[in-house]
């Protein structure tokens, strides 16, 4: 029986948590991650439910990543911004951020870095139009995209405040 | 997070630990114990709050000793003023709770 697998799979920044979702899923039907590439997710065997899976859009970190491996998180690997975790299941329950918070704090993390590319394509779609040059359209589709990403986690970031009114 | 403001769960059971110095693992030990397994502190929402903390002035970084590379903290003498007062208003909320639920 084959132990290794590729899987290529497109998720948009806003399906984050989806994408968590279904590499969960992945170990409890026994394939956990164990290396991440632009739009490739490596999988390798494991016992069903063995490992939980976590991800996170985090600078890169020597001290985080120690830190992490301290509480018994194993990196997997990272693509652009973000950061996969796994952690065994029977070492108690895994998440990154336990409250609201940490989990807006991180949604403007998110948010940040997609104002930040975002801007730089319109300037740089903008200028490419007055220059005439056409391939100007692509960024100015790109950054329209950002924008529309960055509502869609603003969103969410909003959902969570709207809880932080009332608790914690 | 200004100064006169309630701490969060988080924050205070982080501070509550760090009487005594502790790494970070440690600290999520600690709080799990203390809650009776109630309040877990996540890695992520840790390492951002120590690095809050730190900021603020609440803790402090220990020098790393040479025969381990675990990074420990420690509440400084304002993280200790911000910790008591903090029990003292969980105080006032507990105390008037229960005065006026049993006075139903």
């Amino acid at each position: 029986m084959e132990n290794r697998m590729t899987v290529r799979k497109w998720f948009w920044v806003w399906d984050f948590e989806k994408e968590e979702d279904w590499l969960n899923e992945m170990a409890m039907n026994g394939w956990v991650l164990d290396g991440v590439g632009w739009c490739t997710y490596h999988f390798v065997r494991c016992e069903p439910g063995e490992y939980s899976v976590r991800l996170e859009m985090h600078p890169y970190d020597e001290s985080y990543l120690a830190f992490m491996k301290e509480t018994g998180a194993e990196y997997v690997g990272r693509m652009m911004m973000w950061i996969y975790f796994r952690k065994k299941t029977a070492e108690g329950p895994f998440d990154l951020f336990s409250d609201i918070d940490s989990r807006i704090g991180h949604l403007n993390k998110i948010g940040r870095m997609l104002a930040i590319i975002g801007l730089a394509n319109l300037v740089i779609g903008v200028t490419n139009s007055i220059n005439a040059a056409h391939i100007g359209w692509v960024n100015l589709l790109c950054a329209t995209l950002l924008m529309y990403a960055l509502g869609r986690i603003h969103g969410k970031k909003e959902a969570l405040e709207r809880e932080r009114r009332l608790h914690e | 997070m200004a100064e006169g403001f309630a701490l969060t769960e988080s924050t205070y059971y982080i501070l509550l630990s760090l009487v005594r110095a502790r790494h970070g693992y440690g600290i999520m030990q600690q709080t799990e114990e203390l809650s009776n397994g109630r309040v877990r502190l996540a890695a992520g929402t840790l390492y951002g709050a120590l690095s809050g903390l730190c900021e603020k002035g609440w803790i402090v970084q220990l020098p790393i000793e040479a025969d381990s590379r675990r990074k420990e903290y420690k509440l400084t003498e304002k993280g200790m003023q911000v910790l008591c007062r903090e029990v003292d208003r969980l105080k006032e909320l507990a105390e008037n709770g229960e005065k006026i639920l049993k006075e139903g």
